[in-house]
């Protein structure tokens, strides 16, 4: 018997293509007949539209059509749907206002799209498209959250005058306040979790296609989820039947969650591939992905944690502001409520918590879902909160970790989750030793003699992964199922195909699930291949987002293997003449129990298409199975961060000497991806504490950071190696006992990041910074700390 | 106005007529069909564009078809040898996980090999250094760093 291919560092299948230059991208799809389409944006953050004058553009070299609002809207185009109902605190349904593919009338942030151009190349599109004349009347803008609910700000619906898509609660403010009112003492922290853009290296790209032949169309997207987008494309925009469009989401280059949504221009391009009669080709430049690609995050917090005098937690109370942007992008709305309050309770034993949320529409780009979409707003309210009260109480912040820590599983907390298992002290002790928090003292007191600050800073993190089941999620709000589907066909000759309704966008599903199936198979992972981004192969799917890959749809895979293996075990009883319960079946060998009988499983396979000897009378030949499965619960994965940095006062630089993460994703399929996984999730989370900022003007609402020269993704010389390593406790309703490792890194980096850096700080008397906590922030900060001071 | 280009890609004798503003990365992409080089901004930041010319690696998209004229231009399809066989850096790049959606990744394994025939006992931080005109949003770069060291140090051993 091999040994097992669980939790082996098996290479990566999908690498070769990707480093020979074979990956198939959406952009690198270059059909026959291909034209390509460019869009005419909004240059205004918030304008009447006037005129659209197209005629010097439609005259243009190589121009084969010029399409404005009017036009789909007589098309009957309908709008972008969102797909999560929140309802207010009033039980009344959020504020809906349509999101047109095509501005009418009006736009709304700068990047909305007004027109489009397709044309024979890409340089004619893109030129006849500065020849669009969009005469406009400019309106007041506002950008920031805060600022659109006063009275008289510039309202961007008729359907909410105040801006305000809803006013959303979750739990007992009254108990809350209590609790308050007897604490002994309370912490009080005020900040914004600052606006991400998520800059996946692939910038999207759509590629529609019409097909006069059987009435049919193909939509190639750089996209997370397929079937979400072919269902919310045909059913809610277009109105088409849903089996005469496929869409193919091939390699897709990183999606952090901006890749998930229906977008304007993939509707653009596959209606306008049927107006022209031939495929329709749209790739965004980076400029473009700046303003329009979905954002992350961008709430305003004011957070308060009520204390005894033992530093145990006695109560919670949030209020957010969560900016929106202009429309309501797919996913909008469930990450301010569902994904970030039920998260408040963190790791801890905190018995009552209420959490706030106003959700404000502003003249930006749409916000939604970013690698962890709730979760590293919540750590961060959490994980800021604990460190700040350890530090007013004179606790040790590990030591008032540990009083508040739950140790009892399942765990169900004030915030409608139940955690089914964890263990938070394991994380942080392994955490600790790894990062030699014992020595830190004395690293502290030699970069004192070099003129220099150290910090050292937790976060102690909790996610929920694999958002589930169906039906709570139906009675909160969501407008689809959140189950997943695969299907294993065997072929006759032993080996295997596996169509998985997840998505790969980097995180190595190919060689992961391979994993998982070669390994019940007894077979090489060479011998299995995994299938997924397509709608016409695939029979459904939600894809892939909330690190619910492995956990949802590696488990759907899992049980389509248990049918495999089941029907398999009859086809050998038959063939060994031997009842069915006498089979037993261990890693690709079907045995007789007792005996030396048994059939290697590609004998089986062979017997279920070559059926001469087979029991016709029971069962059907071949041997292809398919499952769905819905959750009974979400994943709790939960780790232990510890960063460490070193600042100069002189400059405010903050560099990042340590950082060390160890997290508990359960049962772990392959250590060297989840351990890319991790590497990849901290970098984007140090991004969001140190470098990234998406700012807008205030006055007029333009994108100041639209380019990589502004908007600063981590480099190679911004981060460190990291030190990582893993606890485990099994998910206990999920039959691999995985949790999902995809997010965590974002989610606790930026909360690590942040106390180390207030940690350095805290005896010149300052308690916050703001993120990104770049060298000029963190100089001001100092600045002020000494002028006060002094 | 539209010009004849020709060069050498991957060892071909190769031309085509492009506009003078064509850049060199379109040329490759579209009329070459080579769609290994990949475009990921509009401003020279990203590095995904890298390919090697007259042995040197340049970002195809912040030069024009026409400045390569007569130059001898490898892309990453040209890297692995013509039985398939990885190159030293590409094999490093698997072996140490240091890709993971694949986009950047061509860029970085032609700048990665420009900088080991440069630099070929480079210390870590001389690595990061090296890579400030490659982004990569997956891997933290953590991996590619590993890659790039261990890449380097089999093709010195190779020679």
């Amino acid at each position: 018997m091999s040994a097992s291919l669980i939790g082996a560092r098996v290479q990566r299948k999908e690498d070769y293509r990707f480093l020979t230059g074979a990956g198939q991208y959406t952009d690198d799809v270059t059909l026959p007949h291909q034209s390509y389409a460019a869009f005419v944006r909004s240059p205004h953050a918030h304008a009447t539209i006037k005129s659209i004058k197209i005629d010097k553009a439609k005259k243009a070299p190589g121009v084969l059509a010029v399409y404005t609002g009017e036009d789909v809207a007589g098309a009957k185009l309908g709008g972008l749907p969102c797909g999560w109902l929140i309802t207010d605190v009033n039980g009344q349904p959020m504020k809906e206002p349509p999101h047109p593919v095509l501005a009418h009338g009006k736009v709304r942030y700068v990047g909305d799209h007004v027109a489009v151009v397709v044309a024979e190349t890409q340089e004619q599109a893109r030129d006849a498209a500065e020849m669009v004349e969009v005469s406009y009347d400019v309106l007041p803008a506002v950008v920031d959250a805060s600022q659109a609910t006063k009275k008289g700000a510039p309202v961007l619906h008729d359907i909410a005058p105040d801006n305000t898509c809803y006013v959303w609660a979750l739990g007992d403010k009254a108990a809350v306040d209590a609790a308050f009112a007897k604490a002994a003492h309370v912490t009080k922290l005020e900040f914004i979790n600052n606006r991400l853009i998520p800059n996946a290296i692939e910038p999207r790209a759509a590629n529609g296609h019409y097909s006069r032949a059987d009435d049919s169309y193909t939509l190639y997207v750089a996209n997370q989820n397929p079937h979400v987008e072919r269902l919310l494309m045909t059913a809610f925009v277009m109105g088409l039947p849903e089996h005469k469009v496929r869409v193919v989401a091939p390699d897709v280059g990183g999606g952090f969650g901006s890749k998930i949504y229906l977008y304007a221009e993939d509707v653009v391009v596959t209606w306008a591939s049927r107006q022209i009669g031939r495929p329709v080709k749209w790739t965004a430049d980076r400029s473009e992905s700046f303003v329009s690609d979905a954002h992350g995050r961008d709430h305003h917090t004011i957070a308060e944690m009520a204390m005894d005098k033992d530093g145990k937690f006695i109560g919670m109370r949030v209020h957010t502001t969560a900016n929106i942007g202009a429309y309501l992008s797919t996913f909008a709305s469930c990450v301010p409520t569902i994904l970030y309050a039920t998260l408040l309770a963190g790791q801890y034993t905190t018995p009552l918590i209420f959490c706030q949320v106003t959700a404000v529409f502003t003249n930006t780009a749409p916000v939604d879902a970013y690698r962890g979409a709730g979760r590293p707003e919540a750590t961060y309210v959490v994980e800021r909160l604990v460190e700040t009260a350890a530090r007013e109480m004179k606790l040790d912040p590990a030591e008032i970790r540990r009083r508040n820590f739950i140790r009892q599983f399942p765990y169900q907390t004030p915030v409608a989750l139940q955690y089914d298992t964890g263990n938070y002290e394991a994380t942080l002790d392994a955490a600790m030793k790894m990062a030699d928090v014992a020595g830190f003292a004395k690293r502290k007191e030699e970069a004192a003699k070099r003129g220099k600050l150290r910090g050292l800073g937790y976060a102690a993190y909790i996610e929920a992964c694999g958002i589930a089941p169906s039906a709570v999620a139906g009675s909160l709000g969501a407008r689809a199922g959140l189950f997943e589907a695969g299907e294993i066909r065997v072929h006759p000759t032993g080996s295997v195909t596996v169509f998985t309704g997840s998505h790969s966008h980097g995180q190595g599903h190919e060689t992961t699930f391979a994993q998982v199936v070669a390994d019940r198979l007894g077979m090489a992972v060479e011998n299995v291949d995994i299938v997924h981004g397509d709608t016409s192969k695939i029979l459904f799917g939600m894809g892939t987002y909330g690190s619910r890959s492995i956990a949802v749809g590696g488990t759907a895979i899992v049980k389509a293997l248990d049918k495999i293996i089941d029907k398999g075990k009859k086809i050998a009883a038959h063939l060994m003449e031997a009842s069915e319960g006498d089979v037993e079946y261990d890693r690709g060998v079907f045995k007789v129990a007792g005996t030396d009988k048994q059939k290697a499983f590609g004998e089986i396979a062979f017997a279920a298409y070559v059926p001469h000897n087979y029991p016709h009378d029971k069962l059907e030949p071949g041997l292809n199975e398919n499952a769905f499965y819905d959750p009974s619960n979400f994943t709790f994965p939960a780790g232990s961060y510890v960063c460490e940095v070193e600042i100069d006062p002189d400059t405010g630089q903050t560099r990042i000497v340590n950082f060390t993460a160890v997290d508990d994703f359960g049962k772990i399929i392959n250590p060297m991806i989840v351990e890319g996984q991790v590497h990849g999730g901290l970098t984007q989370g140090i991004g969001q504490a140190l470098t990234e900022a998406c700012h807008y003007d205030s006055a007029t609402g333009q994108l100041i950071t639209g380019s990589f020269t502004d908007y600063c993704i981590p480099r190679a010389d911004d981060v460190p190696s990291y030190k990582v390593d893993t606890r485990e406790t099994p998910c206990t309703h999920n039959p691999l006992g995985v949790k999902g490792c995809g997010e965590a890194g974002a989610i606790g980096a930026p909360a690590a990041v942040m106390n180390a850096i207030t940690d350095a700080l805290w005896s010149m008397g300052i308690k916050d910074v703001p993120m990104p906590a770049t060298a000029q922030t963190v100089w001001k900060a100092i600045q002020s700390a000494s002028k006060k001071a002094a | 106005m539209s010009v004849k280009v020709s060069m050498k890609v991957n060892g071909k004798a190769v031309s085509g007529e492009v506009e003078e503003r064509t850049l060199l990365v379109t040329f490759i992409r579209e009329q070459l069909r080579l769609t290994g080089t990949h475009v990921g901004c509009d401003t020279a930041q990203c590095g995904a564009c890298t390919v090697s010319m007259n042995g040197a690696a340049v970002k195809s998209c912040s030069m024009l078809a026409m400045q390569a004229e007569g130059a001898d231009v490898m892309t990453i399809e040209g890297v692995a040898a013509a039985d398939g066989t990885l190159h030293p850096m590409q094999a490093a790049f698997k072996e140490h996980h240091g890709l993971q959606c694949g986009f950047c990744t061509p860029g970085m394994v032609m700048n990665a090999i420009d900088f080991a025939k440069k630099h070929p006992s480079a210390s870590e931080q001389d690595v990061r250094d090296a890579l400030e005109g490659n982004l990569c949003r997956c891997t933290g770069y953590h991996n590619i760093v590993k890659a790039i060291m261990a890449g380097s140090k089999a093709m010195a051993g190779a020679k």
